[in-house]
């Protein structure tokens, strides 16, 4: 077996593992770290598919960032060592079923694709960074969607300004 | 290959022809991997004499002698506090969570010693030359915020918890100014890799820190608050959170945090070098890559220096005067410089590299002394200390008597 492979074994059956851990944990601080375990792993997925720049962005963005504020979130409302609640809901089976549906689906999808047996394509020397770049701002490529994320980020920080402004 | 001239490529094909009768990726793996544990034992090793350098200096600085008894001139008086470190007894709290307390040293040193994989220590000698090494620093920096708060969480103890909301509001808020002033050279060398940022830095004048010395200074100040160093070490506060989050650990694991956190010292002094002094780059370096090894550490040992320097001679800052510092003046300063820079390396492509950098240095001074007089310009506007009562009337000797008979 290749080595590239025994890495993404082990990869995937972390990010598996942490991920059912991060719904079972009763306690939501262990939880959220669960969490940082299964997207770094999903980080180390992007970075065995040489897709660099994603898996440092998926590091940066979800870790540094989203599960830090969550944690920080989780710490400073809660009783912190002593706080877990019950795992179910009323309700449990509606998103079961929903979940099992989409589990179907993606199989349904996936039992079609032909690129199973296709081999990775070559590592390119070319300078992805750069390539994402150009096309995010060239208007063949992703310019309006970039501009429409960039409008919206822009309205969610004057926002948070907005609700933090002290007006006395 | 000369073994003398380059013996990490000396030692790496021995090794390769040793294996040379093994099926096709394994030799490549295995020498991979030595490869890691070679940077790995490089960064903790040198710890060891940095924490001596560090007592050293310090000591000459307070005009004290310093370590001095253990070894000629000190030199292991390091090994024997790790002795001592390694047989103090393992403390843990009751009611700590315990595999969150156990992983968070581990966690906080790794996310260190991860940067060094990025870190070209001469031409062709580095871990791994990713395209987006600079981004790669960034996201593994912020590891340490959530080692940080794995250990201030699971020791089960309120100053430990406050301690590490302390440290990671400092880290989070410093990360701002740190990543926009990572950009100008990203920007200067058309590329987020290490290793094309140092090449990139050519000629002594295309160092970019004559391209760049606000970036080059933000960096410096704003990894100074990133490590917790003098003068932002509000993270360990005896009156108020004792000694932060990292109260709860004694021995090896408290070993493993205080050696991150030193070895982080010497890591933002590298990488000031590295990204801001041209890294290994230097006279008849790329004939000999030895000689650029030992620029690359003169270079980060000097930045070492300024950093200890610091630290041994200015007085703590106050918590509220260190936010505002970093979001009303580090932050627009970067970004403004981040501007201007963008725009001065379009308006000037294809010009001489010293004409470039002669341009660039006197925006820098031009924006340095704009923000400066904004500084002012609110200072003076703020409401004055009020003074309390009236002023004193003063005591002053009785004019001269010979001076007073001849008028």
């Amino acid at each position: 077996m290749d080595p590239i492979q025994i890495i993404f074994i082990v990869v995937a059956l972390v990010v598996l593992a942490a991920a059912v851990m991060v719904v079972t944990t009763p306690n939501l601080v262990r939880a959220a770290l669960w969490l940082v375990l299964a997207l770094f792993g999903t980080a180390g997925a992007y970075v065995l598919l040489n897709a660099g720049f994603i898996a440092v962005a998926q590091v940066v963005i979800y870790i540094g960032a989203i599960s830090i504020l969550m944690i920080f979130a989780v710490m400073l409302t809660r009783r912190v060592m002593t706080d877990s609640g019950p795992q179910t809901h009323q309700t449990w089976w509606l998103p079961a079923l929903l979940s099992a549906a989409l589990f179907a689906g993606l199989v349904w999808m996936l039992s079609g694709w032909s690129g199973f047996e296709a081999s990775m394509p070559a590592y390119s020397d070319a300078n992805q960074v750069v390539e994402l770049g150009v096309a995010l701002v060239s208007p063949e490529g992703f310019l309006i969607p970039f501009e429409v994320a960039s409008v919206l980020l822009s309205a969610a920080l004057i926002g948070a300004i907005y609700v933090a402004w002290d007006r006395d | 290959m000369d073994f003398l001239t380059n013996p990490v490529d000396a030692i790496r094909e021995w090794l390769l022809g040793l294996m040379a009768n093994m099926p096709a990726p394994w030799p490549d793996v295995i020498v991979n991997l030595l490869g890691v544990v070679v940077v790995a034992s490089f960064g903790l090793g040198l710890v060891i004499i940095l924490v001596w350098v560090e007592r050293k200096v310090a000591a000459r600085f307070q005009d004290r002698f310093g370590p001095n008894r253990v070894g000629p001139y000190g030199l292991f008086q390091t090994v024997a506090d790790i002795l001592k470190l390694f047989t103090k007894e393992d403390t843990t709290p009751d009611n700590a969570d315990k595999p969150v307390y156990n992983l968070a040293p581990i966690l906080s040193l790794f996310s260190v010693l991860l940067i060094w994989a990025v870190i070209p220590f001469s031409k062709d000698w580095l871990g791994t030359d990713l395209n987006v090494g600079v981004l790669y620093i960034v996201a593994v920096g912020s590891l340490g915020a959530l080692a940080v708060l794995m250990a201030g969480w699971s020791s089960n103890n309120k100053f430990a918890l406050l301690g590490a909301f302390r440290t990671v509001a400092q880290l989070v808020s410093y990360e701002v100014p740190l990543v926009i002033s990572i950009l100008i050279p990203v920007l200067l060398a058309r590329s987020m890799g290490v290793h094309a940022i140092v090449d990139a830095q050519d000629t002594f004048f295309g160092m970019f820190f004559f391209m760049a010395p606000i970036a080059a200074v933000i960096f410096f100040i704003s990894s100074i608050a990133e490590v917790g160093r003098t003068p932002f070490d509000l993270l360990e506060a005896e009156s108020e959170i004792v000694a932060g989050f990292h109260i709860e650990y004694s021995g090896a694991k408290f070993a493993m945090i205080f050696a991150g956190e030193f070895l982080h010292a010497f890591t933002i002094a590298v990488l000031t070098a590295t990204l801001f002094f041209g890294g290994w780059r230097g006279p008849g370096a790329e004939a000999y890559p030895i000689l650029g090894w030992v620029y690359f550490m003169a270079k980060s040992l000097g930045v070492y220096l300024i950093v200890s320097w610091i630290r041994s001679t200015l007085p703590r800052i106050r918590i509220d005067h260190m936010l505002s510092f970093n979001w009303k003046y580090l932050t627009p300063l970067a970004l403004a410089t981040l501007i201007v820079t963008a725009l001065l390396t379009k308006i000037l492509e294809g010009q001489a590299v010293w004409y470039q950098s002669l341009v660039m240095f006197l925006s820098n001074v031009v924006l340095f002394l704009i923000a400066n007089e904004i500084v002012k310009w609110r200072e003076s506007k703020k409401p004055g200390r009020q003074v309390v009562g009236q002023p004193r009337p003063v005591a002053r000797p009785p004019a001269e008597p010979a001076a007073e008979a001849e008028a």
